[in-house]
């Protein structure tokens, strides 16, 4: 696609904000920091310090990893309809989760 | 293109066409991939052919546009099924109850028509969660509470019409006993509104339930008669305070009395926050408090301890209760919680002790006392539910943890009404625990203790895992067919379930030849004769389905 090389979208403020929107809506209250978010909880047991269980400290989600997780989900976390998270929020997200990301 | 059983190519392409002009062709999906979105996350014939498939799905943004969805549906004889936000999860998720459905997505119909603070109630659309209510009231400062179920993402409307329960006071725990009114797009495409909002200019759509005539609204629960598109909910003003207790309790033989001293004080509104039953010595938790054991791992147990548990018969052995009785922890403990004006819920909690002091060697404990809003740093500190703030942290119900180290796919919840008495509490271990060994389903611990969500009855609650594996997931399947059976000729049934066991569940309901079966059937015949909404939804299909294998 092209579209989404690291960062092109997500330094862009408005894409930037909008993508933290769909975080905050849809991901924080699985993902902020602290075992009380189960899957913070869950992605710290299995990486075992290797990478961070908080989504917002990783370095190392591609625009692509994030597209296929929220379209199918995975262990008890489900997929979103677009209903939810459009295709166009996705981007936002995505760009957004991968900023810190070295090019994908 | 995927077709619904019964439709012609042509036919379903006049339909889906349709469908555009009404809500726009980005809302009408008919891609697999697309589809695969309302597949049912927890299904447990995940990947299987018989898991629930959608033809297409339609995602309408007014009540105008579902009535209109549902006339080009009776026209083309094309069958819809309708979900709020599809977080029904463990009960059936975004797939239709019969593959080949096109789903109503309601999720855009997401508008808070009113919250008002001063007679607390609202009214709302289907694809409000209780995460967007919740954040609208905070937004506004109103000082009204809701009354939500673990899951905040889940449809406020949608939970109330499958019947879902919360965890706040005994009047707004029953979701659907709370709401107040609904409007509601008919099988025919016609709209309805019951109670007072059948007179056109009342005000009172909110205030009172039932108007005049028959009462309606029941019927459009768990079933598949009408598409609820707006739904009044009578809200809990926010109380100034808020009280956490137990009553502890140190023999086996306690349960019965300790449960018919709760009933008293619940039914006399002595206590009404959401009662929640453990055993320490046994190691079961408060359902209150699973999300902690998830998170901080469950207490400490001595290695005497653990294995005295290892030769207990339905939760007893005299040694056990000797090394309770020895190290002081309790057999079962009552937590209790109170809401309101300080001086009155220490006055609650007074007759609460004096009322369990009758039973020898009650201790009690207040936990918590604070006043309200709580100080959000603390909100983590307290089972959010409680306070009626939505979250998802009960997720970490099957998710990988440092105590579960193999997370599973999703869950069901195996959940039959039992009356509410010690003795009723014993017997259905008795009869589950014998059952589960038999089938080989994996119960979480070796004695269970009920939830109290509803007013009057227990709800006797299991989670049975989803796997990745078809075999496993057989097992389990079958062995939860199994269990609603049993649990059937003992006079229990669940009191919801997921679509691929509504059958099951159903035809436990039997009394006088499934009278109460029948007339759900001619109901369905009368309301929607063309069969086109929701067919098999609580085991209620049209007359052209009746008697097919699912």
């Amino acid at each position: 696609m092209g579209l989404l090389g690291r960062g092109s979208l997500a330094q862009d403020p408005q894409t930037f904000a909008a993508g933290r929107a769909v975080y905050t809506k849809w991901c924080a209250p699985c993902h902020d920091p602290g075992v009380t978010h189960p899957g913070t909880h869950a992605l710290t047991v299995k990486y075992q310090g290797a990478k961070p269980g908080v989504l917002l400290e990783r370095k190392d989600l591609s625009v692509n990893t994030v597209r296929v997780i929220v379209r199918h989900g995975i262990s008890v976390m489900p997929q979103f309809r677009k209903t939810e998270i459009s295709d166009q929020e996705l981007d936002a997200l995505a760009a957004y989760l991968a900023r810190n990301t070295p090019s994908n | 293109m995927r077709l619904p059983p019964g439709v012609s190519r042509s036919d379903f392409s006049a339909a889906i066409a349709e469908f555009e002009k009404v809500v726009g062709s980005q809302w009408v999906f008919t891609s697999d991939e697309d589809l695969d979105l309302y597949r049912d996350a927890y299904s447990p014939f995940l990947n299987e052919p018989e898991e629930r498939m959608a033809s297409a799905a339609v995602a309408p943004s007014a009540t105008e546009e579902v009535q209109r969805i549902v006339r080009i549906a009776n026209r083309y004889r094309v069958p819809l099924y309708a979900i709020s936000t599809g977080k029904n999860l463990g009960y059936g998720g975004s797939a239709p109850a019969y593959s080949g459905c096109v789903v109503l997505d309601l999720k855009r119909m997401n508008r808070i028509i009113e919250v008002n603070e001063a007679n607390a109630f609202a009214l709302l659309e289907p694809g409000v969660s209780y995460f967007d209510l919740y954040r609208y009231i905070q937004d506004r400062k109103l000082k009204v509470w809701i009354d939500c179920p673990d899951p905040g993402w889940g449809s406020v409307v949608g939970n109330a019409i499958d019947r879902g329960g919360g965890y706040t006071a005994a009047n707004y725990r029953n979701h659907f006993d709370s709401h107040c009114g609904m409007e509601v797009v008919l099988p025919s495409g016609e709209l309805l509104r019951t109670g007072m909002g059948a007179i056109p200019k009342a005000e009172t759509w909110q205030q009172y339930k039932s108007g005049c005539g028959p009462w309606i609204d029941g019927i459009f629960s768990q079933s598949n008669y009408g598409i609820v598109t707006k739904m009044g909910f009578w809200l809990m003003p926010q109380p100034e305070a808020y009280m956490r207790c137990t009553v502890s309790l140190p023999r086996y033989r306690d349960l019965a009395p300790m449960v018919e001293t709760l009933n008293y004080l619940e039914n006399s509104r002595i206590t009404a926050g959401f009662p929640d039953i453990a055993s320490p010595l046994i190691g079961y938790p408060p359902i209150g408090q699973i999300q902690l054991w998830n998170e901080d791992g469950p207490p400490h147990m001595t290695d005497e301890h653990r294995k005295l548990l290892t030769a207990v018969d339905l939760g007893y052995s005299r040694e056990l209760e000797e090394y309770g009785l020895k190290s002081q922890i309790p057999y079962w403990q009552l937590w209790l919680s109170f809401h309101g004006p300080m001086e009155v819920i220490e006055a609650q909690w007074q007759a609460t002790q004096r009322h369990f002091a009758r039973i020898e060697g009650a201790k009690f404990n207040t936990v918590d006392r604070v006043s309200v809003p709580l100080d959000p740093a603390n909100i983590e500190h307290f089972h959010e539910p409680e306070f009626g703030i939505p979250s998802l942290r009960a997720f970490s119900i099957g998710a990988r943890t440092p105590w579960n180290p193999t997370p599973s796919k999703g869950h069901m919840w195996f959940s039959p009404i039992i009356p509410r008495t010690g003795a009723a509490i014993i017997e259905a271990n008795r009869v589950f625990s014998r059952a589960a060994r038999d089938l080989g389903m994996p119960l979480f611990r070796s004695f269970t203790l009920p939830a109290c969500f509803w007013e009057r009855s227990f709800i006797f609650i299991l989670a049975t895992p989803v796997t990745e594996d078809p075999e496993t997931n057989k097992r389990y399947r079958e062995g939860f067919k199994k269990l609603i059976e049993i649990g059937g000729q003992q006079g229990w049934g669940e009191y919801r379930t997921a679509p691929v066991f509504q059958k099951s569940v159903m035809d436990v309901y039997s009394f006088n030849n499934h009278a109460l079966q029948r007339f759900h059937e001619t109901l369905k015949d009368a309301i929607d004769p063309n069969g086109v909404l929701s067919p098999g939804r609580y085991d209620i299909w049209p007359r052209h389905l009746r008697g097919k294998p699912s």
